[in-house]
């Protein structure tokens, strides 16, 4: 039985409620499961949130705990996908000091090949926004890492299915019960 | 709260809206609920509830535990044997951290219980007020569902939620933790009781293919045995669960939960599964071909290790809660819904049948349990008292009617093996949970819920005084609940493994006890202490007849074991007689 370990993306739709999110970590930490990332926001319905986790477990382990997350009551819906299974992004910030650009060429280069955007720019530090994939923020933060960073963040993976979820249907069901 | 909009209105219960405040308002939802009994205990932050409820005393009576966890564990007893929901109120901080023990058990055993706590003022929360604690933090593990009221005008919606959320589906314990301010704030009030909330599906629907896959294998079945569980007793199926049994002649076990729902005189009930279960459901879980599986959810307790559990056995699985569904154990066909309806719909699908030779495989080895434990349990020639002939002697004398209420160890398996029951709800106990000092509190409310019932706690000396302060309850309140405590001066279950798998190193289970009967007296509870066997009968004779309450000690044995027994980890089939 021993079940091949993989990343799966959760989503999990939910009423907008104070305590949701501890309810929804407490499931993954009473299993002692580590988050990868967790994002939360709005979704495509008003007043409906959504919650996007990246979790490394077997697929048994996640048809269970999508089990766990259904069962909770402000939760319209859960799902876990592969991730062949969606279309991911993650966004990563990088503030570097601002005399790099003209004293290492270099960085202008890395810059355009990287199709990173440049937010902003000052006398002390430009910062810069790249989102894709892991591996492209990575190789990117690495580059970088030579002429020194002031200040990376990463964000948490967020994902849109290729699958439908019809959630709406499912909330439109309920009122016309 | 985002659910105003979907929450359903029947049009007769529009009532006049009337301006009253908050803590009007919850008295006023209880009773729109129909609640007449509640358990608590006040405090500062929840005092304009009981300011409340003084005031309508007349209508609804609240009963003053002597600890918070009574309270609770009250509510759970007042819901297992009526079906109704329990409710259990305190104050802020330590009075509803006080309540944790028994929301965790009310989770873990799916009973229909309502905590409200109150909290400190809003504009106080996150300070570190006096008696401020994150109880909906706290309790969001153990909860169905938990929320914070802090304001007025949002006490109605959410109380008819609590009430809904508790009861319907598989039930569970729900916690309303309303700040003072929200007590003291005015609002129009009116009351309409909650049909559904829009992400929550309380029952999944049956499917009829499943139905009819069961169906199938059932007919087909050689050697078909049911495990039936709460979800029987949740979802009322008594009677249809009966019927499939006698239209099929399926041998029918037990889980600790299921007790009670057909009566332990039947022909075709086996026994119970489990740790300490009977043998022949045990063993034979691992020789059936079919087993069916309703409203139980395969603990650890019951399955002993899952790599060896039932592997040849097709299961069909009927239950309430798809995350139950292939948890521990793969289902070959799961029937969703609520029990009643999956097994009416599943009746006229089946054949008559017997199953004869099958059966006897099951009486053959009953024989064997009956020689090797059962014999010297019920029927002792040694000196020393037996828990099981308590028991017995407590069958003959209530006749089988009454509900019998136990804690946590040695004498909870007695009491569930040897217990005669006729009527459902009838054995009320912490399965799930294990949590000693239940039962003294789940008696009174259960013999509050149910009066004209024989309502028997039964308790060890160990769990007995974690909640012996309840005998001040007992008395104030005048519940004529009967209280056995089998006292062998051990933390009995916990010295049995000491001595099975700790070669005899007794440490910390030792007890030594006070004088019981006098403590009862003290309450002004009539009580005896039993040390021989010829003045057992009489004891319990006079007890059952009493009126009142009543406390019986029974000084049993002090080493004695609890058999038969499957080693926590080991495989079913390895089920030890001694
Ligand atoms: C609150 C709590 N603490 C500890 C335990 C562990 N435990 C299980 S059975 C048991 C012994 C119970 O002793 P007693 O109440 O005297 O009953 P007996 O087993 O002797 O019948 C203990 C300590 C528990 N189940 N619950």
């Amino acid at each position: 039985m021993n079940e091949e370990i993989k990343s799966f993306t959760i989503s999990i739709y939910t009423e907008n409620n104070i305590g949701l999110l501890n309810r929804i970590s407490a499931i993954f930490q009473r299993r002692h499961i580590n988050i990868e990332s967790l994002t939360t926001s709005q979704s495509e319905i008003e007043g409906v949130n959504r919650f996007v986790i990246v979790v490394n477990i077997t697929e048994s382990q996640a048809k269970k705990i999508i089990g766990q997350f259904q069962k909770q009551i402000e939760v319209i819906r859960a799902y876990y996908h592969t991730e062949e299974q969606t279309i991911y992004q993650e966004s990563g910030m990088f503030k570097i000091k601002s005399d790099l650009l003209f004293d290492e060429p270099q960085i202008q280069n890395i810059i355009k090949e990287s199709n990173a955007r440049i937010v902003t720019v000052n006398k002390e530090f430009f910062v810069l926004e790249k989102s894709g994939r892991r591996n492209e923020i990575e190789s990117l933060r690495r580059d970088l890492n030579i002429f020194g960073i002031m200040q990376f963040v990463r964000s948490g993976r967020i994902a849109v299915t290729k699958e439908e979820m019809k959630i709406t249907e499912m909330l439109l069901a309920f009122n016309n019960q | 709260m985002k659910e105003t909009q979907t929450m359903e209105t029947s049009k007769t219960d529009i009532a006049q809206t009337e301006r009253i405040c908050g803590s009007e308002a919850i008295i006023k939802c209880l009773i729109a609920e129909g609640v007449d009994i509640l358990y608590g205990y006040p405090g500062g932050a929840i005092m304009p509830v009981y300011d409340e409820l003084y005031k309508y005393r007349d209508e609804i009576h609240h009963v003053l535990t002597r600890h918070e966890q009574g309270a609770a564990h009250a509510a759970q007893g007042f819901a297992r044997i009526s079906g109704r929901v329990g409710v259990a109120m305190a104050t802020s901080g330590p009075g509803a951290t006080n309540l944790i023990t028994g929301i965790a058990d009310a989770q873990i055993d799916s009973t229909p219980i309502v905590c409200i706590t109150g909290q400190v003022p809003s504009h106080l929360l996150g300070t570190d007020a006096f008696q401020e604690t994150d109880i909906i933090g706290i309790s969001t593990p153990v909860t169905k569902w938990n929320h914070q009221v802090t304001k007025a005008s949002e006490i109605p919606e959410v109380l008819a939620k609590a009430f809904y959320i508790a009861k319907s589906g598989r039930p569970g314990p729900v916690l309303i933790d309303i700040t003072k301010d929200a007590q003291f704030g005015e609002l129009d009030f009116k009351y309409e009781k909650c049909t559904g909330v829009r992400s929550y599906i309380p029952t999944p629907k049956t499917n009829v293919e499943s139905v009819n896959a069961a169906a199938n294998l059932i007919n087909a079945a050689k050697k078909p045995m049911i495990v039936w569980g709460q979800g029987v007793i949740l979802g009322e199926a008594e009677a249809e669960l009966k019927a499939v049994i006698e239209k099929t002649g399926i041998p029918s076990a037990w889980t600790i939960m299921g007790a009670s729902a057909i009566p332990t005189s039947h022909p075709l009930n086996i026994g119970m599964v489990g740790m300490h279960g009977n043998y022949a459901p045990n063993k034979l879980t691992n020789e059936c071909d079919v087993l069916i599986a309703i409203g139980m959810r395969f603990d650890d307790r019951v399955t002993g290790d899952l790599n060896t559990y039932a592997k040849q056995a097709k299961v069909i699985h009927f239950e309430i809660d798809p995350a139950e569904v292939n948890k521990n154990v793969h289902a070959d066909v799961a029937v969703l819904g609520n029990s009643k309806d999956s097994l009416s719909q599943l009746l006229p699908l089946l054949n008559e049948n017997t199953h004869i030779e099958w059966l006897q495989e099951f009486k053959d080895l009953y024989a064997i349990e009956f020689d090797k434990v059962i014999k010297s349990d019920l029927h002792p020639t040694k000196e020393g008292l037996t828990m099981g002939e308590v028991l017995k002697e407590i069958n003959v004398q209530s006749k089988g009617d009454a509900a019998i209420v136990s804690d946590v160890g040695q004498h909870q398996m007695i009491a569930c093996r040897y217990s005669e029951f006729n009527k459902t709800k009838s054995n009320i106990t912490s399965g799930g949970l294990g949590t000693m000092g239940f039962a003294l509190p789940a008696a009174i409310g259960a013999k509050m819920a149910a009066p004209e019932r024989e309502v028997v706690a039964i308790i060890g000396d160990g769990g007995y005084q974690m909640n012996i302060q309840e005998l001040g309850t007992i008395f104030q309140q005048k519940v004529p609940v009967k209280i056995v405590v089998l006292n062998n001066e051990f933390l009995g279950m916990v010295r049995q493994w000491q001595q099975l798998f700790f070669d005899k190193r007794y440490a910390s289970t030792e007890m030594t006890n006070p004088d019981f009967v006098t403590i009862a007296k003290g309450y002004h509870i009539e009580g005896k202490r039993v040390v021989k066997r010829e003045e057992l009968a009489d004891a319990i004779k006079e007890m059952i007849a009493s009126k009142e309450s009543y406390f019986l000690e029974v000084c049993v044995e002090k080493e004695d074991n609890v058999f038969p027994m499957i080693p926590s980890g080991a495989s079913v089939s390895d089920i030890r007689l001694s």
